[in-house]
C-alpha cells in the first residue's frame, strides 16, 4: 500500500492538493512539486534559512516542516510576496545592491519581512539579533541591515 | 537605470545570437554545428557586429557575458567595459549569457579558459573587451561615414548615436544597424584610440547590477532551479575516505522505499535515482555499504598531517620548488646581525558556498550527445569533462549555464565531478536526471583548502632592516589534484597552493620562498583568497612580531618596507588615518594591522579587537579597508566585494576548520562547521581609491587580511602571539596562558 498520502494546503492564496511522503519538508513540495524554486535549499537542519517562507504569517525553516503538519496551513513565499517585486523589503534589496549570488536572499527577505511586521521600527539590535538565523555566505550583512533600515524607513 | 527594474539578463538567448554568425566578422574559428540555422534565421532585424555585440535596429544592444556569475558581479561588469568602449546606451542593453566556446569567448589572460576564478574575470578580459567595443564603435563610423560621405573624423558619438557635428544630423545605433555592413576583418584599434579614463561615462560610475531584480523575487535561475520534463532525482553514498571504492553492496531496502527507481554503482559511491529528491534521500540512507580502503587518505589525520608537515618544515636538508627568488638569502641570512624566526600553521577550510553542488544532465537513448545544466566556475572544463565521461564529441554536449550560488573555487575542478556524476546517473538510468548534494554531501565530499605549516625566518641587519628573508611552506597540494592540465602547463608550480609567499612589493633584497608540497590523498581546492590567505597570515603576523622586537610600530616598519611603492604606501596611510590609529582605543579593544600586495592589488586592513578572557573568545568589532585595484569598473560593487570577503576572513581567521580522523572529514553542517552570522560581523569602512592601473581585481582580495589584523590586535591586547588559525577559543586562552607565564 502507497504511504504517500494528500496534503491539502493553501500557497501564496491558492489552494493547492500534494501527494508526498508525509515527513516530506514543505521545501521539496515547495521546490519540486509546486515548482515554486525561489525557496532555497542550503542545509537541511534549520541552519541557514535559505529556506525560509510563512506559515500563517510567521517566518520557518522550510526544511524543517513535514508536509503533513501543513494541512489547512497558508504558506507564503517570496513568489508569494507581492505580485510585481513591490514589497518594501524587495524595493530596499534592490537599492542597497544587497544579492551578491543571491541564493540565500529569498530566505532573508522572509525573514526579514516577519521582523517588520510585528516591529515595524526595529532597532539595529533588533535586525541584527533577528536576522542572525539566516546564514548569508558572501557576507552581505551590511547591507541587508541597511536595506531593512531603508524599507522601515519608508514604510 | 531607467529599465533596471526588469531584468535584461536573458539566458535563452545565446543560441539566437551566434546563430547569426552570417553577419560576424573578425572572428577566426567556426561557429560549432549545433546552433542551427532556424536560430539564424530569426536574427533578420539584427546586425551581429561581433561574436559579442549584436545591434538590433530598435536599439537594442545585446552583448555577450562571457564569465560565471557566482555572486561577483562580472554579469555586469564584464558587458560594461563593452559598453563604455562602444559608447552605447547602458539602458539599451541586454546582457545574455555566453556560450561554452572557448575560441570566441575564452578569458585571454587565463590561458584562453572559459573560467571565472582567481578574481581574473576584468583583470584578464578587460584590455581584449575594450577593443571590441571599440572595433564595434568603428564599424558602425565607417557605415555612416561612407553614407554620408564625410571623413569618418568629423564623425563623433554619444551613447548610442553618431554625430556630425558640423552638418547637426545625428543617426541612433538602431538606425545605422539597418543599413550597416560588417568589414571581412575587423577594424584595427591602437591603445591610443581607446577612452581616457577621464572620458569614462559607464566605467567608475556604478550601475545596478543586471541580475539583481530576479535574486529578490525569485525569479533568477540557478543550477539548482532546473527542471526538465520527464526528469528523476539523484542521491549518491559516497566513500567516506578519497580513494574508497563500494565494496559490499545491500540496496535492498533501498529499492524497497516507494519512489525509489533504482541503484547505480559508481567507482566511488552508489547513486540512488528516484521519483522525488525526498525518496531519493530516503534511499541513500537505507543503503548498506562496505568500502575497499584504496587510495592514500587512510590514516591521515589533521594531528598527523600537522606532525609530518612540522618536521618537513624544521629539516632544512628537504628542499622546495622555489616560488620567489631574489637576492642571496641563504649568504645574507649567515651574516644577519641577529635572526628571528617563527612557525604559523592553519587548518583545512572548506568553501561552504550557499547553493550545495547539483547538476541537471539529460543523456540521449544511445548515449552519443547529452544536455546539461548546472552552474559551474568553468563552462569549457564542464563540457569536456561530460564528452569525455560518455566518449562523444564537445559538440555533442549542449550546455546551459546558470547562475550560481556561491563558487568560491570549488566550482572549476577540471574534472568537474558532480557535473560528471549527474551525467553518468543519467546515462545509467536513460533519464534526465537532477542530481543534489545535501549540505552533508558537499562537507563530506568537499575538496579543501590544504593544511598549512609554515616556517619564516628574517636576518637583520645592525641598524634592524630585514636583509635576508626565508619562507618555508609545507602543505597539501592543490594543483595537481584540482587541475592536472594546468599543473603540467605550470611546470608543477602550485599557484594556488602558494600564491602570496612572495614579496613583491616589500624593500627585502635577498627572499627565498619555497614550496614543499606533500600528497596526502586529500581532496584540495582554490578557497576564496587561495594560498594568499594562509601565506599572508603568516607573513603579517611575522612582521608584527618583528616589529615587536625592534620596538616599532608595525605600520612604521611597513612604511619603511614600501618606501619605493607609492600605491602601497597610500592605501597604508589612508587606512592608518581612516582608523585614527595612533588614537588610544576603548579599555579592553586594541587595533591590528596588516597590508597585502594581492597580485597587484594593494590592500590595507585594520582590525578593532576584545578578547573574552574567560572564554578566549575574540571578537572584531570593526574593520578598516582600503583597497587600490586600478580602474575600478564597479566601485560600489568593489565596496561590496572587499565587504564580503572581509566576513568570509573573518570565518577562516576565528571559526571555520575542517578536521580528518583515519581519512574522513569531522564535520558535517554548519552546525559544526561554522561560518559568520550577522552577529558576528564587525561595523565596516572601506574606502576605495581607484588609480589608473590596469584593473587587478576585488574578488577575494580583502579575505587574507583579516587573519594577520586580527593576531596583531590580540598580541597587543594580551601579549599573546596566535600563530594558529583557526584562532578558537580554547587556543586563543592556551596562547594567553603562555604569554602571562613569559611575563612571570
Amino acid at each position: 500500500m502507497s504511504q504517500l498520502t494528500k496534503t491539502s494546503l493553501t500557497v501564496n492564496g491558492k489552494r493547492q492538493t500534494v501527494t508526498a511522503f508525509p515527513d516530506t519538508p514543505l521545501l521539496w513540495v515547495l521546490r519540486e512539486d509546486l515548482k515554486l524554486t525561489g525557496t532555497k535549499f542550503g542545509c537541511g537542519a534549520g541552519q541557514c534559512g535559505a529556506c525560509m517562507v510563512h506559515v500563517d504569517g510567521k517566518s520557518v525553516f522550510s526544511c524543517l516542516m513535514p508536509v503533513k503538519d501543513m494541512a489547512g496551513r497558508s504558506i507564503t513565499t517570496i513568489e508569494g510576496l507581492s505580485p510585481d517585486s513591490s514589497h518594501k523589503l524587495q524595493k530596499a534589496w534592490v537599492a542597497e545592491q544587497v544579492p551578491q549570488c543571491g541564493y540565500c536572499q529569498s530566505g532573508q527577505i522572509m525573514r526579514a519581512a516577519d521582523l517588520l511586521k510585528t516591529n515595524p521600527h526595529p532597532t539595529r539590535e533588533q535586525i541584527v539579533e533577528h536576522m542572525s538565523t539566516n546564514i548569508c555566505r558572501c557576507g552581505t550583512y551590511a547591507r541587508i541591515v541597511k536595506a531593512v533600515e531603508r524599507a522601515a524607513r519608508e514604510a | 537605470m531607467g529599465n533596471m527594474q526588469t531584468m535584461p539578463v536573458d539566458f535563452n538567448r545565446r543560441r539566437f545570437m551566434v546563430g547569426a554568425a552570417g553577419l560576424t566578422f573578425g572572428v577566426a574559428v567556426g561557429v560549432p554545428s549545433l546552433f542551427d540555422a532556424a536560430d539564424a534565421n530569426a536574427a533578420g532585424k539584427d546586425v551581429m557586429l561581433s561574436h559579442y555585440v549584436t545591434i538590433s535596429t530598435d536599439g537594442t544592444i545585446s552583448i555577450m557575458s562571457p564569465a560565471a556569475e557566482m555572486g561577483q558581479g562580472s554579469l555586469t561588469s564584464l558587458p560594461l567595459i563593452l559598453a563604455e568602449e562602444l559608447d552605447a546606451d547602458w539602458a539599451k542593453v541586454r546582457i545574455v549569457p555566453a556560450p561554452p566556446i572557448e575560441k570566441l569567448y575564452g578569458n585571454p589572460g587565463f590561458n584562453g579558459l572559459m573560467y571565472t576564478a582567481g578574481s581574473f574575470a576584468v583583470n584578464g578580459y578587460f584590455t581584449a573587451l575594450r577593443t571590441f567595443g571599440a572595433q564595434v564603435r568603428m564599424v558602425l563610423l565607417d557605415n555612416v561615414a561612407r553614407r554620408w560621405n564625410v571623413p569618418v573624423a568629423e564623425l563623433t558619438t554619444g551613447p548610442s548615436v553618431v554625430v556630425h557635428e558640423k552638418s547637426g544630423r545625428r543617426l541612433t545605433y538602431g538606425e545605422i544597424a539597418a543599413f550597416a555592413e560588417v568589414p571581412a576583418k575587423a577594424p584595427e584599434i591602437t591603445p591610443a584610440q581607446l577612452k581616457k579614463t577621464k572620458d569614462f561615462r559607464l566605467i567608475g560610475k556604478d550601475v545596478p547590477r543586471v541580475e539583481l531584480p530576479g535574486k529578490v523575487n525569485g525569479t533568477a535561475p540557478y543550477s539548482i532551479d532546473a527542471q526538465v520534463p520527464r526528469m528523476v532525482y539523484a542521491a549518491v553514498l559516497r566513500a567516506p575516505v578519497e580513494g574508497g571504492a563500494p565494496d559490499r553492496v545491500d540496496d535492498s531496502a533501498a529499492r524497497a522505499i516507494e519512489g525509489v527507481i533504482g541503484t547505480v554503482q559508481l567507482p566511488y559511491g552508489v547513486g540512488v535515482i528516484a521519483a522525488t529528491p525526498w525518496a531519493a534521500f530516503k534511499g541513500k540512507a537505507a543503503l548498506k555499504v562496505t568500502w575497499t580502503r584504496g587510495g592514500k587518505a587512510w590514516g591521515h589525520s589533521t594531528q598527523k598531517g600537522l606532525a609530518a608537515f612540522t618536521a618537513i618544515a624544521r629539516d632544512e636538508s628537504r628542499t622546495g620548488v622555489a616560488w620567489e627568488k631574489v637576492g642571496d638569502s641563504s649568504a645574507a641570512m649567515k651574516q644577519a646581525a641577529s635572526v628571528f624566526e617563527a612557525e604559523y600553521t592553519c587548518d583545512y577550510a572548506y568553501h561552504a558556498q550557499m547553493e550545495p553542488l547539483n547538476s541537471v544532465a539529460s543523456v540521449s537513448a544511445n548515449a552519443d550527445a547529452v544536455e546539461i545544466w548546472c552552474g559551474t566556475q568553468s563552462q569549457s572544463m564542464a563540457v569536456a569533462a561530460a564528452a569525455d565521461a560518455l566518449g562523444i564529441a564537445q559538440e555533442r554536449v549542449k550546455f546551459n549555464g546558470l547562475l550560481l550560488g556561491g563558487g568560491f573555487g570549488r566550482r572549476g575542478h577540471r574534472d568537474e565531478e558532480f557535473v560528471v556524476e549527474s551525467v553518468l546517473l543519467s546515462k545509467a538510468s536513460k533519464r534526465p536526471v537532477k542530481l543534489l548534494w545535501t549540505r552533508e554531501d558537499d562537507v563530506r565530499n568537499g575538496r579543501f583548502r590544504p593544511l598549512y605549516v609554515q616556517r619564516l625566518k628574517a636576518g637583520l641587519d645592525a641598524q634592524g632592516n630585514i636583509v635576508a628573508w626565508h619562507h618555508r611552506i609545507v602543505c597539501d597540494q592543490v594543483l595537481a589534484f584540482q587541475d592536472p592540465v594546468r599543473y603540467k602547463l605550470f611546470k608543477g608550480s602550485d599557484g594556488i597552493a602558494l600564491r602570496g609567499g612572495e614579496l613583491k612589493t616589500y624593500d627585502i633584497p635577498n627572499r627565498y620562498v619555497e614550496g614543499l608540497l606533500e600528497d596526502t590523498g586529500i581532496r584540495t581546492s582554490s578557497l576564496r583568497g587561495i594560498g594568499v590567505g594562509p601565506t599572508k597570515y603568516a607573513i603579517e603576523a611575522f612582521l608584527d612580531e618583528i616589529a615587536t622586537k625592534r620596538g616599532i610600530d608595525p605600520i612604521a616598519l611597513r612604511l619603511d618596507l614600501l618606501k619605493n611603492q607609492p600605491r602601497a604606501r597610500a592605501v597604508v596611510e589612508e587606512v592608518a588615518r581612516m582608523a585614527e590609529w595612533s588614537k588610544p582605543r576603548p579599555v579592553g579593544r586594541a587595533l591590528g594591522f596588516a597590508y597585502i600586495d594581492y597580485t597587484g592589488s594593494q590592500l590595507a586592513g585594520i582590525a578593532e579587537v576584545s578578547v573574552d578572557r574567560a572564554s578566549g573568545k575574540i571578537r572584531v568589532h570593526k574593520f578598516w579597508c582600503t583597497i587600490d585595484c586600478g580602474i575600478a569598473i564597479q566601485p560600489d560593487n568593489v565596496i561590496a566585494q572587499t565587504e564580503s570577503s572581509i566576513v568570509y576572513g573573518l570565518g577562516l581567521a576565528l571559526t571555520e576548520r575542517i578536521t580528518f580522523e583515519d581519512g574522513a572529514i569531522q564535520q558535517s553542517n554548519f552546525n559544526n562547521y561554522p561560518v559568520p552570522r550577522m552577529r558576528d560581523v564587525p561595523e565596516m569602512f572601506i574606502k576605495v581609491m581607484p588609480t589608473d592601473n590596469h584593473p587587478t581585481g576585488a574578488g577575494q582580495m580583502s579575505t587574507p587580511l583579516v587573519a594577520p589584523a586580527i593576531a596583531s590586535a590580540v598580541f597587543k591586547l594580551t601579549g599573546a602571539r596566535l600563530r594558529h588559525a583557526p584562532m578558537l577559543p580554547e587556543k586563543v586562552k592556551l596562547a594567553m596562558l603562555g604569554a602571562k607565564r613569559a611575563l612571570a
